[in-house]
């Protein structure tokens, strides 16, 4: 079974991001990049896959410029086979992202397809959904827990109301949530092995997509700052506050 | 042209998450139609007829509706999509399911997490899990939004008359996932989304024993008992009570936090409830900057006495 893992590059999760001074973009310069969270679980799943018997290559795929090779290495030295870059400078969302993945998907024909549910950049959750729709495959967002069995995949989802189970023929898309696994991390001679697995590049342009900018950014501010309230000493002093002041309770 | 909303529901009720969508589709300023794919749930259709400001239900009614599955949702929202220039769902996670797959069948580029609808192609939705806010404009002539039920008010659910139109439910032109089961959490407390009170613990609370301190709070106050991401990942409370980015947002009159710290990600799920109560030991906190009303103390004593005093 052939597994393909799409990745996005963001900032480190660690790092608050602010609006640039103009206020007309996030500031990413000296921001610490990395690989979004949500797809370093969907490597891991696809690694565990592949360590459980259950899968024999695992490709992963990213978008943008020279430095997304960067988080391509990265899934190489946790133990993908092999990397796609798909070279841009210009920015693309989430349908352009989805109509890209639908054309390495054609290409690749993989079994599954595992995707983090959201970037934490942009917060959009949609890739996965709209790859999905575009391909005419299963979906299943949300997962906390994958069971591959023979050409079946049995998916737990996290929803408002708890938790839903789903089963689907493969190929199938799913989107990851944070408690489906702990990623790893990679150990120096993976890293030294990593920088000899195959890295392909292609264009954008020649897959035959057209990146379309249908929705545009006018601003990014902060959002207003809630202002400190007061320390209050005791339970007792509380229970009054929010009964005479706040008249919430 | 006119709006679609997604409604959803729980086979009984409609969600309050659908009535606040309604409420920001009304701002559109277009005709409003509430979009029901159910199987046979006849106080729901009744409930949706009676939602204020709906001009019609699209009424697909259906035995696979037991049971929601994106692909056949998407395929109901297609079959109606050519009088419609928006499609509007909540941000739950059955909006952020089905409605980017509507949006790619169409062709939009959806907008997600809209909290501030300024005109009918400029809208304002967080960032970076809320570190930023940013004004989007879309060139496009079809839109879809997935709305943050929190940043608008609910539409009344009685005193409408929508009209019915019965559907023909499409088959999915894909292949599909099948339901198998559900396992939903059962509680008499209201629903974290829609309570006038929330009462979370995060990673302070130790062990999932000790939410009972909580629940005995919550039951003086008819609250909901949430969580941070902390405590979900430490296993302490299922994943539905968690609170946050990458869990729900809620915006109650009263939030108290007991034992968070007070991570951004937590803080982007709840900074907007009207009055924030922290409980927490270390005064350094992140916590007590966002809090109207901080108390530095040893939650497992300040709860139980919390309690004697409601």
């Amino acid at each position: 079974m052939k597994i393909l893992i799409p990745i996005k590059r963001v900032n480190d999760y660690n790092v608050k991001v602010r609006p640039n001074q103009a206020n007309t973009d996030v500031d990413l310069n000296n921001v610490k990049m990395a690989m979004n969270p949500f797809c370093e679980i969907a490597v891991e799943e696809a690694i565990r896959l592949k360590e459980a018997g259950k899968a024999d290559e695992i490709v992963v795929v990213t978008i943008g410029d020279d430095k997304h090779q960067e988080q391509l290495r990265t899934a190489l030295a946790l133990g993908a086979d092999r990397a796609i870059l798909v070279k841009t400078d210009n920015p693309v969302q989430p349908l352009d992202v989805a109509k890209v993945l639908a054309k390495i998907y054609a290409a690749e024909n993989p079994n599954l397809v595992i995707m983090g549910k959201v970037g934490i950049d942009g917060d959009h959750n949609q890739t996965g959904q709209m790859f999905a729709a575009l391909t005419g495959l299963p979906q299943a967002t949300f997962a906390s827990e994958i069971n591959v069995d023979g050409n079946k995949v049995e998916v737990t989802r996290e929803i408002d109301g708890g938790l839903e189970t789903l089963s689907a023929e493969m190929p199938a898309v799913i989107t990851t949530d944070l408690r489906l696994n702990e990623p790893r991390y990679a150990s120096l001679p993976n890293i030294m092995k990593a920088k000899r697995k195959p890295l392909e590049e292609m264009d954008l342009e020649s897959l035959g997509v057209t990146v379309d900018k249908k929705v545009s950014t006018l601003k990014v501010e902060s959002p207003p700052e809630r202002q400190e309230g007061v320390k209050v000493e005791t339970v007792d002093q509380l229970v009054d506050k929010l009964r005479n002041e706040a008249k919430v309770i | 042209m006119k709006t679609l909303v997604l409604a959803e529901h729980n086979d009984t009720n409609l969600s309050a998450a659908t009535l606040s969508v309604v409420e920001a589709a009304k701002q559109l300023g277009r005709e409003v139609d509430l979009l029901l794919t159910h199987n046979s749930c006849t106080s729901v259709l009744e409930e949706a007829k009676s939602v204020e400001g709906v001009s019609k239900v699209l009424n697909f009614s259906h035995e696979k509706f037991s049971s929601e599955v994106a692909e056949d949702v998407a395929a109901c929202v297609v079959s109606v999509s050519e009088e419609y220039d928006f499609f509007l769902a909540s941000s739950s996670t059955s909006g952020k399911n089905n409605l980017p797959r509507v949006a790619a069948l169409l062709d939009i580029q959806q907008i997600s997490e809209v909290t501030d609808i300024i005109d009918e192609k400029t809208f304002k939705k967080p960032i970076y899990a809320g570190s930023c806010i940013a004004t989007v404009q879309s060139s496009q002539e079809k839109n879809a939004l997935t709305i943050r039920t929190t940043s608008f008010d609910k539409a009344p659910n009685s005193g409408g008359s929508a009209s019915v139109e019965d559907k023909e439910v499409p088959e999915a032109d894909t292949r599909k996932s099948d339901f198998v089961k559900n396992e939903l959490t059962v509680s008499d407390r209201p629903e974290l989304t829609s309570a006038d009170i929330v009462i979370s613990g995060g990673r302070g609370m130790q062990n999932g024993d000790n939410f009972a301190l909580l629940e005995a709070v919550a039951g003086k106050l008819n609250a909901a008992v949430g969580a941070s991401r902390a405590a979900v990942d430490s296993g302490f409370v299922p994943n539905d009570y968690q609170v946050g980015q990458t869990g729900k947002s809620v915006a109650p009159n009263l939030y108290i936090a007991v034992g968070i710290s007070g991570a951004i990600q937590h803080l982007a799920g709840m900074k907007d409830s009207k009055t924030i109560v922290a409980i927490n030991k270390d005064e350094e906190a992140p916590i007590f900057k966002v809090a109207d009303y901080g108390l530095v103390a040893d939650l497992f004593e300040a709860l139980p006495e919390l309690e004697s005093k409601l």
